[in-house]
């Protein structure tokens, strides 16, 4: 097991690199440059080499890139040009909003992904399966800020049952300690904010967890009727296990596999969901930041942001490799 | 599994149920404002910001942001008339101008203190200006310091050869508690209007000192600012600061010991929500009072569902540019074929926000120097033909430069601007050839830094009421932009911004603008108006053409 970990672990430098070298060349063919995002219209010429030079963006290639490396290696992920604040700053404040999100999002989609996939599976053909089928065609083929939207229509801007943007009403009154906003408010007692907070999660949670969810569903079922008629599973029955046994030992077990693979997969589809999904609920987190980032050319946020989220995915998906273990005893002895 | 089944499903419901009980209590005290939800309360006032300021600390600020929460932090010794864009009294009460404009002296008002106690004096006013003046190393950026630069044209010393000591501020003197001379090495002629701006805010000397404003670290690419810009700002406007959560929202609370009317609002709120759309539905939702730089898109949608829009009179201008490099556009004939050919009523009606005014100056109306007497050129398409067939170019083709994707503020949909007047162009035998670009770098880059383009549309918004802020930045000197050379215009225009009596100088900008309209460099178009809009309850938003607004005199209704 400890060897799985080390090795995915040194696998992820090789992937990194390469990353950071088409990070740093898509950030680079961007339309425009970060002076004259900065400067607008009546931007001297000499204003716009000033900065050029001030952020070495005159410099080669090559250079360039060998000079952020050589950064990174040192913990310094550079300045962000549109705030003036540094990048591992950036990021750390707004991580915390962004794993609130993408956890509530990822409870809403394993929640009620598996057992729907589950249950479509065992109603197989019938009325209930079909209906499973086409609305899970859907969630995957909506767009995530589409339905973002929509929700926030219906239920904040119509129906007012829920707040349409931020993580905490304005004129709420809270403490955060730790930047968990609904952590933060069971740890200090300020239950209200906490409540508050939550509420702020709902709508964009289901927004960001709606196309997961589909594809969970749609995986379960899948998986869950190919086990139901395997081999073993027709073995296992004629040598008297009951039903619901076999379900909860075999059926379900086995089907879980690829299910966890999907799951881990999903994470870099929150993630990267959460840029327009942020954005569209005015939530203070790494995706608008992102987005924010991307229409002002900020160069080193948009690298910096990008490898995190590259990072926190590898490692997601290596945590999903080890729960094989847990999941499929055949995979524990190694 | 049955069991997890049943339990998920069993949280799920609950959690519904828990959520539908909230809501309704919500909706119980949350009144009838037009979307539901919470709304501010009555003495607290939401406005959306659309993005962080850059600095809480005003001196170090250009963007509007920043300016919008200053305003209501701070004042300066020049306010402005509510509603226009003229000076007024603030902080000073009156100024006198010595004859050959080089010193000024401000009778301040008496009785002022900053939040933290510190008494605001002569003393204090000659701190602040000391303190703009002798910013040394980074603090000379442009992205800091920005105003000080551009207004007073240096610093004390500098590194930087064309900064040092080539102000025009020269020495302040408190020459007793409440009057404080300022001497100029100089005439500053926009020196008063300037003064208007939050960048020039008087702030404590204790705290700034206390929170070394001054302490700024990293470097030019990265400048770090200190604890005064970020958590302490203090001046002697009627809110203080309470907190700035990055990304989030900026809170002041009601100054107790404010020297003007302490108002109804005792506590406003700045939530950041950078999406245009997002911002709509937070107010359509009841999340926030009110929010700036509603697109024109909206306007019609928020009227209609019961909210208020209210439009600042407009402090800019939209311009078509004909560039005289380009041979046929040198003939003055050619120039006012098109200023003919173009139905400036019709393309306000259909591409830019209601309330919208058409332009027949470069400067708006509000600004001094506007002239009721300049060549104003009618929509009149066959005067256009004759024109043409006069100059000898019945079939004219030219190039028609433009931006896209991209949305300013004089300008939300450059396309269809484009479409509306190259139509009027086509109209009367002109070939118009389409050049599309993207707006920053190489639309910007064409305009500007080289002589090949025809027409093209851009404009400019004002910081503060200066003449020369307008026509000196088009029509100073030669530039690629306009492509001609003209020394007795430039000349008019430099000589105008000299001009030591208020009389004088607006009348020689009003010959300015009037001379200017008769070269036709190029046809102003319309001064689009911004709007912001409002919840139904909310009423008396000093809405003001340089955004000089403060919400102590806002009200909420029940």
């Amino acid at each position: 097991m400890v060897r799985l970990i080390l090795q995915r672990l040194a696998l992820l430098v090789p992937t990194l690199l390469g990353l950071s070298v088409l990070l740093f060349l898509w950030v680079r063919a961007l339309p425009g440059g970060p002076a004259t995002a900065l400067l607008g219209e009546r931007a001297t010429p000499e204003a716009v080499e000033r900065i050029n030079s001030l952020y070495g963006f005159d410099k080669p290639l090559l250079e360039q890139y060998l000079t952020w490396i050589g950064q990174l290696l040192q913990g310094n992920f550079g300045t962000s040009t549109r705030t003036q604040v540094p990048v591992l700053e950036e990021f750390l404040d707004r991580f915390p909003a962004t794993i609130e999100l993408t956890l509530l999002a990822l409870v809403f989609a394993v929640g009620i992904g598996i057992p729907l996939g589950y249950v479509a599976a065992r109603h197989q053909g019938k009325a209930l399966d079909h209906t499973t089928v086409v609305a899970s065609l859907l969630g995957v083929t909506v767009p995530v800020f589409f339905l973002a939207f929509l929700l926030k229509f219906l239920f904040a801007v119509q129906l007012g049952w829920f707040p349409s943007a931020g993580r905490q009403s304005p004129s709420m009154v809270a403490t955060h300690p730790t930047g968990f906003y609904v952590l933060d408010g069971l740890l200090t007692g300020e239950w209200d904010a906490a409540w508050d907070a939550l509420l702020h999660l709902v709508l964009p949670a289901i927004a960001l967890g709606s196309i997961p969810l589909a594809i969970i569903a749609r995986i379960t079922r899948a998986s869950v009727i190919e086990v139901q008629s395997a081999d073993y599973v027709r073995t296992a029955r004629a040598k008297g296990l009951r039903p619901p046994r076999l379900r909860r030992r075999v059926v379900i077990r086995n089907a879980m596999l690829p299910v966890a693979t999907t799951i881990g997969l999903q994470v870099g589809l929150l993630l990267s969901g959460a840029v327009l999904t942020e954005t569209v609920f005015a939530f203070n987190g790494i995706g608008s930041f992102l987005a924010a980032a991307v229409f002002n050319l900020d160069y080193a946020v948009l690298q910096g942001f990008i490898l995190f989220i590259a990072v926190v995915y590898a490692l997601v998906n290596l945590a999903v490799d080890v729960s094989y273990g847990l999941i499929d005893p055949r995979m524990r002895v190694r | 599994m049955r069991t997890v089944l049943r339990t998920t499903a069993l949280a799920a419901v609950s959690a519904l149920a828990l959520t539908a009980c909230v809501a309704s209590d919500r909706d119980a005290d949350g009144g009838e404002t037009a979307g539901g939800g919470e709304g501010g309360g009555q003495d607290t006032f939401i406005f959306a910001a659309s993005s962080d300021p850059a600095s809480l600390d005003p001196a170090f600020a250009n963007d509007g942001e920043s300016f919008r929460v200053a305003r209501q932090i701070f004042e300066g010794l020049v306010g402005t008339e509510p509603g226009t864009a003229d000076p007024a009294p603030l902080l000073a009460e009156s100024w006198e101008v010595s004859e050959d404009g080089l010193t000024y002296e401000f009778a301040l008002k008496e009785g002022v203190t900053f939040h933290d106690g510190t008494p605001f004096d002569a003393e204090a006013v000659c701190f602040n200006f000391e303190r703009w003046n002798n910013f040394t190393g980074v603090l000379q950026s442009e992205s800091l310091s920005y105003y000080w630069q551009k207004v007073n044209g240096g610093f004390a010393s500098s590194d930087v050869e064309s900064l040092n000591g080539t102000g025009k501020y020269e020495s302040c003197e408190a020459s007793d508690e409440l009057t404080a001379v300022i001497t100029l090495a100089s005439p500053l002629p926009e020196f008063i209007s300037a003064l208007s701006l939050p960048a020039f805010s008087m702030q404590s000397p204790t705290a700034l000192e206390e929170y070394g404003a001054d302490d700024v670290g990293g470097d030019e690419a990265a400048p770090v600012l200190p604890e005064y810009a970020t958590a302490h700002p203090t001046g002697t406007g009627p809110y203080m600061f309470e907190s700035w959560t990055r990304g989030q929202e900026v809170v002041l609370t009601a100054n107790p010991d404010y020297w003007g009317e302490q108002g109804q609002i005792r506590r406003v709120v700045f939530p950041v929500i950078g999406d245009p759309t997002a911002r709509r539905q937070a107010l359509q939702a009841g999340d926030i009072d009110g929010y700036d730089l509603v697109g024109p898109a909206d306007v019609v949608a928020l009227e209609e569902a019961g909210f208020q829009i209210v439009n600042r009179e407009p402090f800019n201008v939209l311009y078509l540019a004909m560039n005289q490099a380009v041979p046929e556009l040198a003939d003055v004939r050619v120039r006012q074929a098109i200023a003919h050919a173009v139905n400036k009523e019709a393309l306000v009606a259909q591409t830019l926000p209601e309330g919208t005014e058409v332009a027949t100056n470069f400067v708006p109306p509000s600004v001094a120097g506007w002239s009721e007497d300049v060549a104003t050129y009618e929509y009149d398409p066959d005067r256009a033909r004759q024109l043409l067939s006069d100059a000898g170019v019945p079939s004219l083709t030219i190039d028609f430069n433009y931006p896209t994707n991209v949305s300013r503020p004089y300008m939300p949909t450059p396309e269809q601007v484009f479409q509306s007047v190259a139509a009027d162009l086509q109209e009367v035998g002109i070939t118009v050839n389409p050049v599309p670009e993207p707006w920053s770098p190489e639309y910007l880059d064409r305009i500007q830094g080289t002589a090949d383009h025809g027409l093209h549309l851009l404009g400019w918004t004002g910081d503060y009421n200066d003449t020369y802020n307008f026509i000196g930045v088009f029509f100073g000197q030669s530039s690629n932009e306009w492509g001609f050379d003209d020394p007795e215009l430039f000349s008019m225009i430099g000589d105008a911004r000299y001009q030591t009596s208020v009389e004088d100088q607006t009348a020689a900008y009003e010959a300015a603008n009037e001379a200017i309209m008769e070269r036709l460099p190029g046809v102003p178009l319309a001064h689009p108006v911004p709007s912001l809009a409002f919840k139904p309850s909310i009423k008396g938003y000093p809405a003001s053409p340089v955004q000089d607004e403060v919400y102590n005199v806002i009200t909420i209704e029940d």
